[in-house]
């Protein structure tokens, strides 16, 4: 084991002792900014109320005749989170055959796609969803164009990914019968891909879902915002069976959503 | 084989050779009629719950088109940003860089031992994997910022609670992730060590985790570009982090304000994503 020639060479090995020690660094500095200021004088008084809250949750406000309950809070989310993976999931084609880089000989040309999809990535949903609240009003409306909006990023980036990898053969063979750039598409990609792109948007709905249930604590729409009542008002019984109900919600359409994918792949 | 799936691999693996090229309006290789009716049902399914979804939102184009001048104005007060505000908010960008990585460094230590448990092929016995299992789904159902908002109540406002908030996130993400990385392991050196007299840990410590640590690596660098993400808009909930100034220059119409700040979290996520890729890439 002493046999020199076994050592890594001198430079890749001071190179893992200065990644080594940068990280070191930058842990030191990132633990140093978490000042732990002590729990709160009502911390424990405040536990206490939430576990309670959680245990024994506000059932009578799971279904109130008139006005707003759970139920209508969580048909909202449900259904902001359809319609904004509708939306991105249609919007995003044309982004995805502009960002893939088979689709085009211009090699710049998929570049600036693939930039322009990872700049909308960036925007959190939360920022989207503010500008949309100052253009369409506070309400639901506003949740569905930020979640479409914001998913186009992610969506779009898979969906390419999925059309560079399509068999060429088809798209070959079409283009030598003299099919021109629209049929070459439709009828040798689209076919290949079309499971994939389910299985994705499938995917980000069940994403989408997680990001409605929060979207109304800025004000657009779900049960977000009853949620931020409640918690505001330190209502934690209310609070409880409201994340019962979300959890409820997400477990049961990631099932509904997985057997869905098992069926299209 | 149910039919619906056959119909649709039929409808669409490409055309056949002896079929020759498709035309539109006939259809070489269709699948048979109840499989059709089956996806036209489907297709009616689908419509029927859009159109139902967009009349409960009042989601309408014309709403839509009312809104973009709305927009467009807003866009315009973004611009120009105000530069002066950036030493301002340098600070709490910092902070925000700080909260993603510790809470995610701790929810990632958190994981490893929850994922050795919930694996089994490294602990067999379901007495302790499923309910473990059942925990991580819980855990990952919750969204951050409700985490965040829990924590802000029981902790008091400030980095510290949006810590906490990442901490338990990334906790379901990564010990889910790794368990099914673990589970999909070569299970041929662990037989070996088995063979040959090795102790659990031992199996554990040589056999499992060198096989799972790249994984394991690449999941947490992925968990941490999300959470830079998620970082940035925590103090909205006032969990810390660059969301509070967002929230207070958008409370105050100082768009301006708002667009560096915008700019800012651009630059940073993306020089952490590239910065995260190189690393990835290294160790993959």
């Amino acid at each position: 084991m002493n046999d020199p020639t076994l050592r890594r060479p001198v430079g890749s090995r001071l190179r893992l002792w200065a990644i080594a020690i940068l990280l070191i660094i930058i842990y030191i500095w990132a633990f140093r900014g978490m000042q732990f200021e002590g729990l709160q004088g009502t911390a424990k008084s405040v536990s206490v109320a939430i576990l309670n809250g959680f245990l024994h949750p506000d059932w009578s406000y799971v279904y109130i005749p008139e006005g707003e309950d759970l139920l209508r809070g969580l048909l909202d989310t449900l259904v902001i989170s359809i319609l904004g993976t509708f939306v991105s999931a249609f919007v995003c084609l044309p982004f995805a055959f502009w960002a893939s880089s088979n689709m085009t000989r211009l090699r710049p040309l998929s570049g600036s796609g693939k930039f322009v999809l990872s700049v909308i990535r960036v925007f959190p949903e939360m920022i989207v969803a503010i500008l949309f609240i100052k253009a369409v009003g506070p309400g639901s409306f506003a949740g569905v164009l930020a979640l479409g909006i914001h998913s186009i990023g992610m969506l779009a980036k898979l969906f390419s990914e999925t059309i560079e990898s399509v068999d060429h053969g088809p798209q070959e063979a079409l283009v030598a019968c003299g099919a021109n750039r629209l049929q070459v598409i439709f009828f040798a990609v689209l076919p290949q891909v079309i499971p994939q792109f389910l299985s994705y948007s499938l995917y980000r709905f069940e994403i989408n879902i997680r990001s409605a249930t929060t979207l109304g604590l800025v004000g657009a729409g779900g049960i977000g915002t009853p949620l931020l009542f409640a918690l505001q008002m330190r209502n934690w019984n209310r609070v409880g069976v409201i994340l019962l109900g979300i959890v409820v919600l997400i477990i049961l359409t990631d099932l509904i959503s997985g057997w869905l994918r098992k069926r299209i792949v | 084989m149910k039919p619906d799936s056959t119909a649709r691999q039929l409808s669409s693996t490409p055309p056949s050779p002896h079929a020759g090229p498709p035309q539109p309006g006939m259809r070489p290789a269709g699948p048979p009629l109840p499989g059709r009716y089956k996806r036209y049902a489907t297709w009616m399914i689908f419509i029927v719950v859009l159109v139902a979804c967009s009349i409960h939102t009042d989601a309408t184009p014309y709403q839509l088109i009312v809104g973009l001048p709305e927009m467009g104005k807003l866009l315009g007060e973004m611009f120009p940003p105000d530069w002066s505000y950036l030493p301002t908010i340098w600070k709490p960008m910092l902070e925000t860089i700080q909260i993603a990585i510790v809470g995610t460094t701790l929810g990632a230590i958190l994981a490893i031992p929850v994922a050795l448990l919930c694996a089994y092929n490294v602990m067999p016995r379901k007495l302790i994997s499923l309910p473990m299992r059942t925990i991580l789904n819980l855990v990952r159902t919750i969204p951050d910022l409700l985490f965040a908002s829990i924590f802000v109540a029981v902790f008091g406002i400030g980095p510290f609670a949006g810590m906490l908030a990442l901490l338990f996130f990334s906790f379901g993400i990564i010990a889910k992730l790794t368990f099914e990385a673990i589970e999909a392991i070569d299970p041929g050196p662990l037989e070996a060590m088995t063979a040959v007299g090795a102790s659990r840990i031992q199996v554990i410590a040589f056999g499992v985790v060198p096989q799972a640590l790249p994984y394991f690596v690449s999941y947490l660098l992925y968990t941490f570009e999300v959470n830079v993400r998620a970082a940035s808009v925590l103090g909205l909930v006032g969990a810390g982090g660059i969301g509070l100034l967002l929230d207070r220059s958008l409370g105050l119409f100082r768009y301006d304000r708002t667009s560096i700040i915008i700019l800012l979290t651009l630059v940073i996520v993306l020089a952490i994503d590239y910065g995260s890729n190189l690393l990835r890439r290294k160790l993959l």
